[in-house]
């Protein structure tokens, strides 16, 4: 599809009204601002659903037999609710990259882990860190009798969490989850300090190279605004489809 | 249209010239009469022109200063300027001179008569280890730099070259990245590399590609006389500075990395002279 009497109309409206969307008719902005966008995306996609992984997995361990597993979870917990996640991530980058570089190709020092991943990593643990409590307020409000039930019908441990709690739980906590995961959305822009060239980056550069803040920044709020539309959207989807008449109004 | 423009701007600046021409040309007289230059020089820009803890103004462009009060045989007084103010200065006769590390642009050379040839320059290189070998700026394509954001050479050099930045907010962040390995090399001012090389931190580093996009800077004086005799004993004054290796020698003094620049001029200027 040609798209060029669109760009020309972006051309046309800059020389108008003085509105600089150069990420229209610049192709190489457009093109760095695209792959950003789909940074971005990428990005929360991955650390979405991690962060509901390592929640599933931590509240599950919250209620593990052994002691030290209990604590390692309390720890961190503690340590990734606690501390900034702008500090993490300059942490990970910066002090533990600097022992995850090796001597590669021609004895260059090369890091081993890429901005990306960290990124991932770092995002991926501090929303689950907050997924892990919320799981467990839902898993502390599934009723003692439902899993006594399941015990006396024979279920184990992990299969009454898996197939009799955890539904149950999810259920409960997904409002909270909901707000979460809406933060973990917008968090993801804090990894323009270590370069990933997400969003909120690629809009730097652009706002520096052609001065166009205002307009960049509108873009931004456009955009943020409707991804963060789109997830508000599935987590009510999927609340309304998970709903269990009469159990959790 | 343009042409006529252009036609009539000549014009209109030539009117200008014979209005205040006479009146002008007395600036090298004034000043000998005077017994003292003001010169408008940057107070906070370090080590170009700067405050000591007396709070004197000092460094390399103070220094030129002081030779052109020296060969005119008279005093140096130095008025701090900032960039927003430091044309005006000039068109208004507070100061006789401007030395304050501007860039030569062709719209500034509207405002103010910007003398030939210019004095310094920084441009554009990059700083990698020995062992990636970079010998040209192709080189970069595809690769990973490291930069600093808001540069406006980020652009330029992504564009031309297909190098892929990783760009910082502080010069810190930069040096700890291309440190760990994160990129192949840093895409910054020429100036600030030169001094980091010297330290042993970075003896396996170099900066071996020909610096680029080189930004003159460029001493004025009151654009109706830089073509009569102020004008031109300043021309002079740049010439032989150039020649005998003056600026190198300041550079030297005030510790900026040595600029490839001047090391130019200084060539070319030798091999005229000769």
């Amino acid at each position: 599809m040609d798209f060029t009497p669109l760009w020309d109309w972006f051309r046309w409206l800059h020389g108008a009204t003085g509105i600089k969307l150069t990420i229209f008719y610049d192709s190489f902005d457009r093109w760095r601002f695209f792959n950003g966008f789909l940074t971005s995306v990428r990005l929360q996609a991955i650390c979405l659903v991690l962060s509901v992984a390592v929640g599933v997995v931590g509240a599950w361990l919250q209620g593990a037999r052994a002691r030290p597993l209990r604590w390692a979870v309390q720890g961190y917990i503690q340590i990734f609710r606690n501390t900034p996640p702008l500090v993490q991530l300059y942490f990970f980058y910066f002090a533990l990259g600097y022992y995850l570089s090796v001597e590669g190709e021609a004895g260059l020092r090369t890091a081993l882990i890429g901005n990306f991943t960290w990124a991932v990593i770092c995002l991926s643990l501090y929303a689950g860190a907050f997924n892990v409590e919320i799981f467990r307020a839902g898993i502390e409000a599934v009723p003692k009798e439902t899993v006594e039930a399941a015990e006396a019908l024979g279920y184990s441990r992990l299969r009454a969490y898996v197939f009799i709690v955890l539904p149950l739980a999810f259920r409960i906590s997904l409002p909270a989850l909901n707000n979460n995961l809406v933060n973990l959305v917008k968090t993801t822009t804090i990894s323009y300090a270590i370069a990933v060239p997400e969003m909120l980056y690629v809009a730097n550069q652009i706002w520096s190279d052609e001065v166009n803040v205002p307009e960049m920044m509108n873009v931004l709020l456009v955009i943020y605004v409707s991804l963060v539309g789109v997830v508000v959207y599935a987590m009510n989807k999927w609340e309304r489809a998970l709903r269990v008449p009469g159990y959790v109004s | 249209m343009t042409k006529r423009l252009l036609e009539f701007g000549v014009f209109a600046l030539a009117a200008v010239a014979l209005a205040l021409g006479p009146a002008a040309a007395q600036t090298l007289d004034k000043i000998k009469q005077r017994g003292e230059i003001v010169v408008g020089s940057k107070a906070d820009y370090k080590p170009f022109g700067f405050r000591d803890p007396s709070g004197k103004i000092v460094g390399f462009e103070p220094d030129m200063a002081e030779d052109v009060a020296k060969k005119l045989g008279v005093k140096l007084v130095l008025e701090p300027v900032v960039s927003s103010n430091r044309m005006q200065f000039l068109q208004q006769g507070k100061i006789d001179l401007m030395i304050a590390t501007m860039n030569d642009k062709p719209d500034r050379r509207q405002v103010v008569g910007i003398i030939e040839p210019l004095y310094y320059a920084s441009g554009v290189n990059v700083l990698s280890a020995k062992k990636a070998g970079l010998k040209n700026w192709e080189q970069l394509k595809g690769k990973k730099v490291c930069g600093i954001q808001g540069a406006w050479y980020n652009k330029p050099v992504a564009e031309k070259y297909g190098a892929e930045f990783l760009n910082f907010v502080g010069q810190a962040e930069t040096e700890t990245a291309l440190l760990q390995g994160n990129c192949v090399g840093w895409v910054y001012d020429d100036t600030a590399f030169a001094e980091r090389l010297a330290d042993a931190k970075w003896k396996d580093f170099e900066m071996s590609l020909p610096t680029i996009m080189e930004e003159p800077w460029g001493l004025a004086v009151r654009l109706e006389e830089r073509d009569g005799p102020w004008g031109k004993f300043m021309s002079q004054m740049i010439q032989d500075w150039h020649r005998t290796g003056r600026l190198i020698e300041l550079e030297k003094k005030w510790k900026i990395p040595a600029s490839a620049y001047l090391k130019k001029m200084h060539e070319e200027a030798k091999k005229a002279k000769s």
